[in-house]
């Protein structure tokens, strides 16, 4: 009953017909399409220069050959043969290799316009005769043109290559093959040659753009007939493996949760939560001013986890790993062993070095490789170098998003700026998507800072509403007892006068105690000795009246013998004598 | 546009190859212009080679055929490529490097 994974009901509909899709196996890409593009129809890559249009191409039919054995022609009018597979090769892309297994065809269109006169009337039908000779000998599925407007510099007569373009598209839809045209960006339109008009069925719009240095790359589907699809920017990458598309991790809000709970490494702050500690693949935010342990309390956490056998992945935005182990070893917090038996990995990166994209990039790769238990960033405030508020919101909630799918408990950092405590808000605005927030401050007294730590919330659980004063010992973190003064919480010299005062207090409560105690007995003794004396006195009495006693029973004794004797020889005259009145 | 005489196998002067998409408009149109030119112009200094794409597609990627008909001009000179039914005479004569001797030609250039 530990883990009880909750499924919600599905939210599907009953399925309805949808339109064919070719997966084209690029990350994400796929996701964001809902399956990938539509199957047996053109597909329209526009962007701007060094978008990556010619690489989502080749991928396109890479993939589609590796992965769904589907063959795939090529048909180049800007680059060779030679010089693609070059430009590919470092992305483990081996084109002569499926060449040569007969997957894939390369044509090259070459085009000089100094070589073409035209002479009369013509159509492009060399060019289907071509398409078409390489796709029936292969049996493709798949085509890539690119670039085809390329062939604008070659040909001036612009009607007719037009309506040669419109019945090329119509010819590859005819031929059921799934085919993806790249074209240029242009100024006002989406093609500097207007092709999206031909290409009616999805156009995907590739950007390139740099802001404050940082370059990122982002693509937008504009229009996919016939089908549902995100409709977002999503940043894409180029990294050493292809194209990878960042979608939203595709958010529905539906993954599974685990009943377990994990600590936070400090005894004291998990007894302040419902449950003592975290959920597992919850997310927790730490944030506070400078200086404000979190880094510390990060750590504490990435040890326990370790502790725990169970991996953690710690990146560090500020330290780099050596250092981030010294510190912490000077309040106690030793990771060096747990890096060194592979269960702590720290990965410190400065945020400028990559975009956010990069970056998220990466996380997510280590994240697959390393597949750890819990993920500590530290801090995300700094990622706010790299992009806007916006961008890296919506970073962290992919990531966010990312690691609860995958169930990791995630713990983040943020820099709150500004002296104002009050404002108990991140820049990132991530607040509302973290399940636990723990607020470290800076508790400013007179003449002195301390460390308070509070929940500011906790889902699923209840939590402790009081601020607890903390310690950074070289012993490691240490949150103290709650000591209530006569204006509530104290902490730091009034916590220590307090305590002071009520040690005092307590003293002189039980001299008192002792002296009432004292006097007590003082009383009772005094009673008691004033009790053996009324005691002798009674017992004198006692003895005097019994005294007496004795002797009034001796007396009357005396007398009765007395008359006994005096009645014996004379009894009548005793008794006459006696009882005179009777005679 | 002299150009050098260059010994083919044939002994023609002129070697010309076009490429045809079987019986279409333009192709029909393009093999009686080219016929006519060479009937009127080069004559018995010329090869034509007429050949249908449709037959042999594979030769479509080898000569870089885009446009259809495309007349290919191998020699004399340099490699020409003449896209079209070859119905603008003045253009073709001039890509081919013929001068005009009968005075056909009104227009200057």
């Amino acid at each position: 009953m530990l883990e009880t994974p909750i499924t919600p009901a599905s939210p599907q509909p009953p399925a309805l017909p949808k339109l064919p899709k070719a997966p084209s196996g690029i990350d994400g890409l796929d996701e964001i399409t809902e399956g990938g593009l539509p199957l047996g129809r053109p597909t329209l890559i526009c962007g701007s220069p060094g978008c990556g249009k010619t690489l989502m191409g080749i991928e396109f039919l890479v993939r589609g050959i590796e992965h769904y054995n589907e063959p795939g022609v090529l048909m180049t009018f800007e680059e060779s043969a030679a010089e693609l597979a070059a430009n590919v090769t470092s992305l483990g892309f081996d084109l002569p290799r499926l060449q040569a297994e007969k997957k894939l065809r390369v044509d090259q269109v070459h085009i000089d316009r100094s070589e073409i006169e035209e002479t009369g009337e013509y159509d492009l039908e060399g060019l289907f005769i071509r398409l078409g000779h390489a796709i029936d000998s292969i049996g493709a599925k798949r085509v890539v043109l690119d670039t085809i407007e390329a062939l604008f510099s070659g040909f001036p007569n612009q009607a007719v290559l037009r309506s040669e373009i419109r019945r090329l598209f119509h010819w590859l839809k005819d031929k059921g093959v799934t085919t993806v045209i790249t074209a240029e960006r242009g100024e006002g339109s989406l093609t500097r040659q207007g092709l999206e008009e031909y290409v009616s069925d999805c156009v995907i719009l590739l950007d390139n753009r740099v802001i404050d240095q940082i370059t990122t790359r982002r693509l937008r589907i504009v229009k996919y007939r016939g089908s549902t699809h995100g409709t977002n920017e999503y940043p894409y990458l180029i990294t050493e493996e292809g194209i990878s598309v960042l979608p939203v991790t595709s958010l529905q809000l539906n993954h599974d949760v685990s009943d377990k709970i994990v600590s936070s490494g400090i005894p004291a702050l998990d007894d302040m939560f419902g449950r003592r500690g975290f959920y597992q693949g919850s997310s927790v935010l730490i944030t506070g001013t400078a200086g404000t342990a979190k880094t510390t309390l990060a750590a504490t956490f990435a040890a326990e986890t370790c502790r725990n056998n169970q991996r953690c992945l710690f990146l560090a935005f500020e330290e780099s790993p050596q250092q981030l182990v010294r510190n912490m070893q000077s309040v106690s917090i030793d990771l060096a062993p747990y890096v060194a038996n592979g269960l702590l990995k720290i990965e410190a990166t400065r945020p400028t070095l990559n975009g956010l994209e990069r970056h998220l990039v990466s996380i997510h790769k280590i994240i697959r490789d390393f597949k750890p238990a819990a993920v500590v960033i530290d801090p995300i405030s700094n990622l706010i170098s790299v992009g806007n508020l916006s961008e890296v919101k919506s970073m962290l909630i992919r990531l966010i998003d990312f690691l609860k799918v995958n169930n990791i408990t995630a713990l983040f950092t943020s820099l709150i700026s500004g002296r104002n405590i009050q404002q108990e808000l991140t820049e990132e605005g991530v607040s509302s998507l973290v399940d636990t927030w723990i607020s470290v401050r800076d508790l400013e007294g007179v003449g002195e800072r301390n460390r308070g730590i509070s929940i500011l919330k906790s889902r699923g659980m209840s939590h402790s509403n009081k601020v607890r004063e903390f310690l950074v010992t070289d012993r490691g973190l240490h949150l103290l007892d709650v000591v209530i003064g006569p204006a509530g919480i104290v902490t730091g010299a009034g916590r220590l006068t307090q305590q002071l005062q009520e040690q005092a207090q307590l003293v002189a409560a039980q001299q008192e105690q002792e002296r009432k105690d004292r006097e007590l007995e003082r009383r009772r003794r005094v009673l008691e000795a004033t009790i053996g004396n009324m005691r002798t006195e009674f017992e004198s009495v006692e003895e005097e009246l019994r005294q007496i006693n004795n002797e009034e029973l001796a007396r009357q004794q005396a007398q009765a013998q007395g008359k006994a004797q005096l009645a014996d020889p004379l009894p009548y005259q005793q008794n006459a004598g006696s009882r005179p009145s009777q005679a | 546009m002299e150009a050098e005489e260059r010994s083919e196998p044939a002994g023609a002067e002129y070697v010309l190859h076009l490429y045809i998409t079987g019986a279409t408009p333009n192709s029909t149109r393009a093999v009686r212009n080219i016929k006519d030119i060479c009937e009127q112009y080069l004559k018995g200094r010329y090869e034509l080679l007429i050949i249908d794409m449709y037959q042999q597609p594979e030769l479509a990627q080898r000569e870089q055929l885009i446009g259809a008909p495309t007349l290919i001009k191998r020699s004399p000179g340099l490699v020409r490529r003449l896209v079209g039914d070859l119905s603008d005479r003045e253009r073709v004569l001039k890509a081919l490097g013929i001068t005009p001797t009968l005075p056909t030609s009104g227009t200057s250039l």
